[in-house]
């Protein structure tokens, strides 16, 4: 265990938590079937999507109704517990990972459309509403909720608002926080606030935007307004192969530099290719070294000419083979292994580890390159799949949880992604969040003086640190002993700090 | 320069961080010694095909759009040019946006990163230059819009976006409710209009986009007169004969929001959810109208008596205000910049 990366110390002590007497006061808000506590029941909610990193809860409680959540964490908050809100447990960074001293704040009772106005183009959701269903609610008035995470059939709004989440069409179409209007929370006070409205800016900070992305760390989400925008005519998809990365990055490049920002702009190598394609038979050209796909939407006047535009480039990036969608059922085809990616590659390896670093588009080479090495030297093999247009990699690293050292060769090789994303002007997330799993990457990303502002606008809504506690930002203290490990740009990170 | 601005800020003195001026009627009226960013100018970087740029605080607005032209690039969110001198740090910091903002995003919309010294003069660095960052709170979009009150914004980077292809603007004779009410029926269809402009009976509609797109959207919106495309620089500049008041209010409501029957005249933009009013109502009960629809009225330009009196922004309700204070004091604890300019609380 000496390679592993991930300190599993812990931050913050909760392990003197009365259980009877939280079990007491949980029960006297939350009906009984919203309140679990037998070690079965709470067995489930272990993990997220991440599942390599699980802790049992002390109890979960899924309340109904925004009053119920005031009560739960009035009580929390009374009692010095932790909690940890959680959507649909999709999150790929251990968000949503329980405390063992603490609650689970299940969102999953609270899943009604409150109100959609076709006419305003917004829909009030709860946060339990899964993303797809708000686009279904939607559809019949020619209308849908753009951002489109692969997750979309089981994620929650509420997990997206934590986690700013994207998809595939978010180059043109934005993340999470350009398509949400307002959110309702409720404070680990028990203090109901609202952020934004349904005008298009608020008086104040914009603490909308703070709230989006913030990882379940400043306030529980009970009630969310997003925009919904109208359905572009027709879509169509080019898949583009090349016989180098290279050559491909530098196609995603050309489209950008021609004027045109495609619908969704999209890569995958060749290992992902051919992960996918049995699973799904969407035709990949698997000679390719990678294939591009690219989208472009609209008026169907406004889609021949880009998709025209689109081939020009490609063309002159030296693309060995164009294929075009010639209707929708060819195109969800041509997405479709895209979209499943992740788990056609679950049904390849016995476990994988998603990454989510961006970089710029120009270093993308660069890093495959590296990422191929890596490979070599962790005896692990890797599958990469790219949302290129906005240069924001998901590498998936194959390993087995039950090979001895495996899943610790595993994060060491995460790390080193990470690492690299930031030395070359990236990010060591680009969607899925810092959650548990990255808290050590942080610091390779920040410095001291960085983190220790984030810990203030951390206090400046939780105090005492009670929502989802040892997630997102490290202490400094952390990344002193990160830091022992690893040293940043030829310096060492945080020098200020006595190291121990 | 950074070094002077430390010490500045180290002299814990109450500042007025100020570009060239052109904002200083914005918000409540500037107070303390001044901080002038200008002679820290410079496009740092700029990569059209990464889609961003990057500046220092003090750099011409003016100077950003004219790199960004030359690649056939743009802010697509278009911020009001109030001076030729008008400098970066200023746009950000007060957050505004102009015409197309209801299409391509608001300002904050648009912030990758941002550096910025805070209360104790520590350098910090906020997000980046790549699209998506979900690394730590998104401090920047926070700082977009802020007046200055958390921190003197050293550098920002921006996404930037390739200018529309084809435009075209049409003019239409509509009365006030008729015109909201085809503005929020187009905008639920997929029409590439990207911005709109109603004011005395006249509704006029921006199209750009696509060449073909523009033309189709031509057909569908039905005939009404062109106009010349210059219009919308100067309603974004808000140098239109409209905007020539001393007293002004900027009601953001939502677009369905029915017509206001209030005294004055109205001038509307971003498919109804903007609401320029001059009036002489009371500013009680204009906020109150604006509230009652669910947004807020701000008092944009108005006499300092006026402005010291109501205050420029909508007050906030109490939890929310301490979390305005919190949030100040995690940055600034000792009320060192800009202060009152946003809330005289803070
Ligand atoms: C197969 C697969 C594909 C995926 N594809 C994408 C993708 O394309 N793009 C993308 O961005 N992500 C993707 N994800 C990641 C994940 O789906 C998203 O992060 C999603 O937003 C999580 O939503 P959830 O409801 O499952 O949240 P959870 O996993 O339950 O929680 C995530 C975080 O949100 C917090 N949280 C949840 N609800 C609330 C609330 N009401 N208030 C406050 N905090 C809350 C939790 O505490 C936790 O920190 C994918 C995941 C999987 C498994």
């Amino acid at each position: 265990m000496t390679t592993r990366t991930h300190s599993h110390e812990r931050d913050q002590d909760f392990s003197d938590v009365d259980r009877a007497a939280l079990l007491e006061a949980l029960a006297a808000v939350l009906p009984a079937a919203s309140l679990l506590a037998d070690h079965e029941d709470l067995k489930p909610y272990e993990c997220d999507g991440l599942s390599a990193y699980r802790r049992v809860p002390l109890a979960v409680a899924l309340p109904e109704d925004e009053a119920q959540v005031v009560d739960v964490l009035k009580a929390c908050h009374r009692l010095g517990v932790p909690v940890v809100a959680r959507g649909a447990g999709t999150g790929l960074s251990g968000g949503a990972l329980p405390n063992e001293h603490g609650v689970v704040l299940s969102l999953a009772k609270m899943k009604r459309i409150v109100a959609l106005d076709p006419y305003a183009r917004t829909a009030v959701v709860q946060p339990g509403v899964r993303n797809l269903a708000i686009s279904e609610a939607a559809a019949p008035h020619g209308l849908y909720y753009a951002p489109d995470p692969s997750s979309q059939i089981a994620c929650t709004i509420g997990g997206n608002i934590a986690e700013n989440s994207g998809g595939v069409h978010c180059l043109k179409y934005g993340l999470t926080v350009h398509n949400v209007l307002r959110v309702r929370a409720v404070t680990i006070a028990g203090e109901i606030v609202e952020f934004g409205n349904h005008a298009l800016d608020a008086p104040g900070y914009d603490l909308l935007a703070l709230m989006i992305g913030s990882e379940g760390l400043l306030a529980v989400v009970t009630e969310v307004t997003v925009k919904l925008v109208p359905k572009p005519e027709v879509a169509r998809v080019i898949m583009a192969s090349f016989d180098a990365v290279t050559k491909a990055g530098t196609a995603v490049a050309d489209i950008i530099a021609a004027g045109i920002i495609p619908a969704g702009l999209e890569m995958m190598d060749k290992q992902a290719t051919a992960a996918v394609e049995p699973f799904v038979k969407a035709g990949y050209d698997l000679n390719a070294a990678a294939i591009l796909l690219a989208e472009s939407d609209g008026t169907p006047e406004e889609v021949e000419e880009e998709i025209a535009a689109m081939r020009g480039v490609l063309e002159r990036s030296g693309a060995s083979e164009i294929r075009v969608s010639n209707d929708d059922a060819e195109r969800l085809r041509f997405w479709a292994g895209r979209k499943a990616a992740f788990p056609a590659v679950g049904s390849i390896s016995p476990d994988y580890y998603c990454m989510d670093g961006t970089i710029p588009r120009k270093r993308l080479a660069e890093m495959l390159t590296a990422i191929n090495d890596m490979e070599t030297k962790y005896g692990l093999r890797c599958v990469n799949v790219f949302h290129a247009g906005d240069g924001n990699l998901h590498p998936l690293i194959l390993y087995d949880a039950n090979v001895p050292g495996e899943l610790e060769r595993t994060e060491t090789f995460g790390a080193e992604i990470l690492e690299l994303t930031v030395k070359l002007g990236g990010a060591i997330t680009g969607e899925h969040g810092v959650g548990y799993e990255k808290i050590n990457s942080m610091c390779v990303q920040f410095a001291s003086d960085e983190l220790a502002a984030f810990h203030r606008v951390k206090a400046a809504f939780d105090p005492q640190g009670l929502l989802n506690p040892d997630k997102a930002i490290p202490t400094l203290h952390r990344c002193a002993e990160f830091g022992r490990m690893h040293v940043h740009q030829g310096q060492l990170a945080h020098p200020e700090l006595e190291r121990f | 320069m950074i070094e002077q601005f430390k010490a500045q800020i180290r002299a814990g003195q109450a500042l007025c961080i100020r570009g060239a001026g052109s904002k200083d009627f914005y918000g409540n009226p500037p107070q303390g010694e001044m901080l002038d960013t200008r002679a820290y100018s410079g496009i740092v970087a700029y990569e059209p095909t990464e889609l961003y740029v990057t500046a220092k605080c003090g750099t011409p607005l003016a100077e950003i759009e004219a790199a960004l032209a030359a690649q056939g690039q743009c802010l697509a969110f278009e911020p009001p040019r109030f001076s030729a001198e008008s400098t970066i740090g200023g746009v950000v910091a007060a957050g505004l946006s102009g015409p197309r903002r209801v299409s391509a995003g608001a300002l904050r919309d648009f912030v990758l990163g941002v550096k910025l010294l805070d209360g104790a003069a520590r350098e910090l660095n906020f997000g980046g230059q790549v699209m998506k960052n979900v690394a730590g709170y998104d401090v920047s979009r926070v700082i977009a819009g802020s007046l200055g009150t958390l921190g003197l914004i050293t550098e920002v980077s921006l996404k930037v976006l390739p200018k529309p292809v084809a435009d075209a603007t049409l003019r239409f004779e509509m009365a006030q409710a008729a015109a909201l009410d085809k503005l929020n029926r187009w905008a639920g269809q997929p029409l590439p209009m990207v911005a709109s402009a109603w004011e005395a009976g006249v509704l006029t509609i921006r199209l750009a986009g696509a060449r073909a797109a523009v033309e189709a959207a031509q057909q569908k919106v039905g005939v009404g007169g062109t106009a010349d495309a210059g219009f919308w620089d100067t309603l974004r500049d808000q140098t239109t004969d409209f905007f020539n008041t001393e007293t002004l209010w900027r009601l953001s409501v939502p677009s369905t929001a029915p017509e206001f029957k209030l005294p004055g005249e109205q001038l509307i933009e971003w498919g109804g959810a903007l609401r320029w009013l001059k009036s002489d109502a009371p500013p009680e009960t204009i906020r109150a109208a604006a509230s009652a629809v669910g947004g807020s009225a701000t008092l944009y330009r108005a006499p300092a008596e006026l402005k010291a009196q109501v205050g420029a922004f909508a007050p906030l309700p109490p939890p929310l205000m301490a979390l305005h204070k919190n949030l100040k004091a995690a940055f600034d604890p000792q009320g060192l910049f800009n202060p009152g300019r946003l809330y005289k609380d803070f």
